[in-house]
């Protein structure tokens, strides 16, 4: 650096009207957009020189083999620990894991099984990912995707259109439903500052009791089948797209989903406002982004793909709303948004990991022998190694501090960094 | 200690640094942000494990593994950020890690205020046990600090920038403090990058430039008293620190570049609380200096210029526009630039890298967002490699953290950007603070470089040195109000010190703000 600090050409900073108080200043008026912005951004700007963007390909093989090491280290390490208990529950590891993968993995009908649960996992796990990229966390995708599910068979029974149109309608009114249930808590917590955690859970309870009610015998929505609609019309259907089993678009459209959430988080300004709210709501606002916007708008879009998470899977899979018909998909919403390190690549290969565990949980029943739960205790063993390498890394950072890489206090900023 | 070395990959923080402190002395230990001041004391604190190098004490080799051995030893460290809990009072939190029990298992906590007390009145520390932290002023949670220090037993005391976010009143009362804690046989280690500070207190000095031990030097009472001398000694020391001949301070250019045109104007300002009412203008091409006491109004008051407070009577005009009821936003992009107070609260996001940092404000405009929707990484790290490149930031890649930089080169960085907006109204809250002299000298080149282009600048600064060399015109704020105006040439020290302790309410924050709010209401 220069150390008297003067960067050179100081004097002239605005070549154009020298250092003279500019003879319009009298009338100046503050306009939104002023003159001399420009010229120092463009000096700025003008002194980065030429070598900038070139690192930008090996700092993203860099980042991506680093996340996938870890994502690979942090599973493993699960289903290590998970060992014992197996035991415990009187089988073997091998034939245990053996059991997963012949659920899951062998042959087409266990793969599609999988990518069916993936299904709403990845929403669901984009759900949460973009409501911690913003230092929130929407606890409530469960009470989301009852009350998308709910919108979405609705739309699907009651209208008649086009397929395309259809299904498409059909979608959106799970996803309206699915943010109008995160606009209680998203206002809550931006004009009363009531910890979102505690509104989503209670509005998950609330979902749960409107969906008893309307399909219970007598109800609003009451079908042929106790505890479950009428069943959606065939146009309003998500096509299967892989004979003869039930794996359907859903897929597909959850992976474009999480392409333009990658998108929007990572390349777009909104996103930009989103992951630094996340990371510090003060800064955020001292330089004009208004935090509580960010809260709304991220807590809706939230809610929105919470939303989806339901309707993909009325509309999908079960062809009708069911009361119960998630088996805590929103819960283990979270597990999958953690592992991915809220990053949508991530989520997406995490969905798939707990799609795989969720598939291969019969087998593991049929084979050997343990129960079915022992997926939730792999589930629940995944989010402990999470925590654990947060933890660690954040200590690795406190020892070594100034070695960059550290790690943040918070999840959220933590793990929101790279793309 | 003796030939410590630390390295870190890529850097050597220290090399084979020796460093000898006599007991019941003050030593300081000056160098810029960077020399490795902090690093080696971790090392003596066992916060980090030397590469190389031992640590004696009274002759005897010691291995201090971490801070419960440092404590063991007698050693005691106070950092920059405390470590208190806000809602325990004094004594809880002095006791916490080594309660005090009765028998029964219960907290003895009486037992443990009433030690507390005795050990506060003995080297006068003003210090309630009983009352909560968080009620507290800075200068005396740092108080508490020294306290928590003692109270565990701690012969040598380590100071890590006592006195960055400290008043003149109480930096004032920390230097009788230590006074008299050096008479009672305690030793202190004074870090600092304050010249005139360390001069008046330390008995020795040891400075580091690079990781290394640049050179030691006695101070004795002729330093202290005598003007000339202590004019030399500074010049000395900060040659040692910096390496070379230090830049005079900027040159101040008056008349003709001051136009008569207000860039900011405050009519009555209040935000109906604790602030106001305020009559205040910056012109094109001067600085206005806001002084006081620390908590007197000149948070509320710069919050309120930028947008963050809500101003609920008078009005704000900026360049002939009310924008008394404009967002933040809206405000920036009339030409207001920004440095926050509170780097880590207000202007930066440390777990993002340099390049989020420095788009910080220009995120939703050309050439970095295209019509909203899309974000141009790209040209987000070419403006990041901008501000390093021409204002002197040491970094290494734009894609890193910005917690990877040390503070002043994250203070550059945010000095950087905001100068980027090409500002017609700089609002400079404690510009410096925390920076060590060469960083503190070029944010205050850029100022006045701001001035000669004919910006307006609003210093706010707890440093009175800082607004005597820079600014044009002297506000002094008490209660929230602004107790009265002057300038650099006219300026009376007895005058001044009045108009910011108006109605004696030096080193009460609390008293001075609660008089304000029944003032304003």
């Amino acid at each position: 650096m220069t150390d008297t600090g003067n960067p050179p050409g100081a004097d002239n900073v605005r070549p154009a009207t020298g250092s003279e108080p500019q003879p319009a200043a009298e009338s100046r008026p503050a306009a939104e957009s002023h003159r001399s912005m420009t010229a120092e951004l463009q000096r700025t700007l003008d002194s980065a020189g030429s070598a900038v963007a070139r690192a930008a390909a090996t700092d993203l093989a860099q980042g991506v083999g680093r996340a996938a090491l870890i994502f690979v280290a942090t599973v493993l390490a699960a289903l290590v620990l998970a060992a014992p208990l197996i035991i415990a529950a009187g089988s073997d590891p091998i034939t245990a894991y053996g059991a997963l993968y012949d659920g899951s993995l062998a042959g087409q009908r266990p793969f599609a099984e999988t990518l069916v649960s993936m299904t709403p996992l990845l929403f669901g796990g984009l759900a949460v990912a973009i409501a911690f990229h913003s230092g929130l966390f929407n606890i409530g995708v469960e009470g989301q995707l009852v009350a998308g599910g709910i919108a979405a068979g609705v739309v699907g029974i009651h209208m008649s259109t086009w397929a395309p149109v259809h299904v498409l309608l059909s979608l959106l009114a799970g996803a309206a439903a699915g943010a109008l249930w995160a606009l209680v808590p998203a206002a809550l917590k931006a004009w009363r500052g009531v910890h979102e955690v505690i509104t989503t859970i209670m509005m998950n309870f609330v979902a749960f009791s409107v969906s008893q009610f309307l399909v219970k015998p007598g109800g609003a929505l009451e079908g042929e089948i106790p505890t479950g609609t009428e069943p959606v019309q065939s146009t309003a259907e998500l096509p299967r797209i892989w004979d003869p089993t039930r794996l359907h678009l859903g897929i597909v459209v959850a992976l474009i989903v999480a392409a333009a959430c990658w998108y929007f988080i990572y390349r777009t300004p909104g996103g930009y406002r989103f992951r630094l709210v996340g990371a510090n709501p003060v800064a955020a606002r001292f330089n004009g982004i208004s935090s509580n916007r960010v809260i709304v708008e991220a807590m809706l879009l939230s809610g929105a793909l919470g939303g989806l998470t339901g309707a993909v899977e009325v509309l999908g899979t079960h062809r009708r709303f069911l009361d119960s018909f998630s088996p805590g998909y929103g819960f283990d919403s979270i597990a999958v948004a953690l592992l991915g390190a809220l990053h949508p690549v991530g989520v997406a290969a995490a969905s798939f990991f707990f799609g795989l565990l969720r598939a291969g949980s019969t087998q593991l029943q049929l084979e050997a022998d343990i129960t079915r739960d022992m997926i939730t205790v792999i589930s629940g063993l995944v989010v402990a190694c999470v925590a654990a390498r947060l933890l660690l890394s954040r200590r690795a950072a406190r020892l070594g501090r100034g070695q960059g890489r550290g790690a943040g206090l918070e999840v959220g900023t933590r793990l929101g960094q790279g793309d | 200690m003796r030939g410590i070395t630390k390295r870190y990959p890529g850097v050597v923080a220290n090399d084979a640094v020796d460093f000898t402190v006599e007991s019941a002395s003050i030593h300081g230990l000056l160098g810029e942000n960077g020399a490795g001041k902090s690093t080696l004391m971790k090392v003596l604190f066992g916060l980090t494990a030397p590469s190389a190098g031992t640590v004696e004490i009274a002759g005897r080799p010691v291995v201090v593994d971490s801070a419960r051995d440092a404590l063991d030893l007698g050693i005691g460290m106070v950092q920059q950020h405390f470590s208190l809990i806000g809602d325990f009072t004094v004594a809880e939190n002095l006791v916490l890690g080594s309660e005090p029990l009765q028998r029964g298992g219960l907290l003895d906590l009486d037992r443990a205020a009433a030690d507390i007390a005795a050990l506060s009145d003995r080297y006068g520390f003003r210090i309630d046990p009983r009352s909560r932290v968080g009620d507290l002023a800075v200068g005396a949670r740092q108080r508490v600090e020294i306290l928590k220090a003692l109270y565990r037993g701690a012969e040598v005391l380590i100071l890590d920038e006592p006195t960055a976010a400290l008043a003149p009143t109480e930096v004032a009362e920390l230097v009788g403090l230590l006074r008299r804690l050096r008479a009672q046989g305690r030793t202190v280690v004074f870090i600092s990058h304050k010249l005139s500070e360390v001069i008046d207190l330390c008995d020795r000095v040891t400075v580091l430039r690079g990781g290394r031990v640049e050179g030691h030097r006695e101070i004795g009472p002729a330093e202290r008293d005598d003007p000339e001398r202590h004019d030399a000694l500074a010049a000395e020391l900060a040659r040692m620190m910096v390496g070379h001949e230090l830049p005079d301070p900027p040159e101040r250019v008056d008349g003709p570049e001051r136009g008569g045109v207000p860039v900011l104007r405050l009519s009555a300002a209040g935000d109906g609380r604790r602030l106001g009412p305020i009559d205040l203008e910056v012109q094109a091409g001067e600085i206005v200096g806001v002084a006081g006491v620390e908590g007197n109004g000149q948070t509320e008051l710069v919050e309120m210029v930028v947008g963050v407070r809500r101003c609920r009577a008078g009005s704000v005009h900026l360049g002939g526009t009310d924008v008394t009821r404009w967002s933040v936003r809206r405000r920036l992009n009339t030409g207001v630039a920004h440095i926050a107070e509170d780097r880590h609260g207000a202007a930066v996001a440390d777990g993002l890298d340099l390049a989020h940092n420095a788009t910080l404000g220009f995120q939703g405009r050309p050439p970095f967002s295209r019509r909203g929707l899309w974000l141009s990484l790209v040209q987000m790290r070419r403006l990041a490699r901008g501000v390093v490149n021409r204002f002197g930031v040491q970094a290494v890649a734009v894609t890193d953290p910005l917690r990877s930089l040390s503070g002043g080169n994250q203070q550059k960085l945010v000095v950087g950007r905001e100068l980027s907006r090409g500002p017609e109204l700089f609002v400079a809250a404690q510009p410096t603070r925390g920076l060590d002299v060469a960083a503190a000298a070029f944010v205050h080149s850029e100022l006045a470089a701001l001035r000669r282009r004919g910006a307006g600048v609003l210093l706010v600064s707890l440093e009175l040195t800082e607004i005597l060399a820079l600014a044009d015109r002297i506000v002094v704020m008490s209660g929230g109000r602004i107790a009265g105006e002057t300038s650099p040439s006219e300026v009376d020290v007895t005058t001044l010190g009045r108009w910011m302790t108006g109605g004696g309410a030096v080193g009460e924050p609390e008293a001075a703000a609660a008089g304000a709010a029944g003032a304003a209401t």
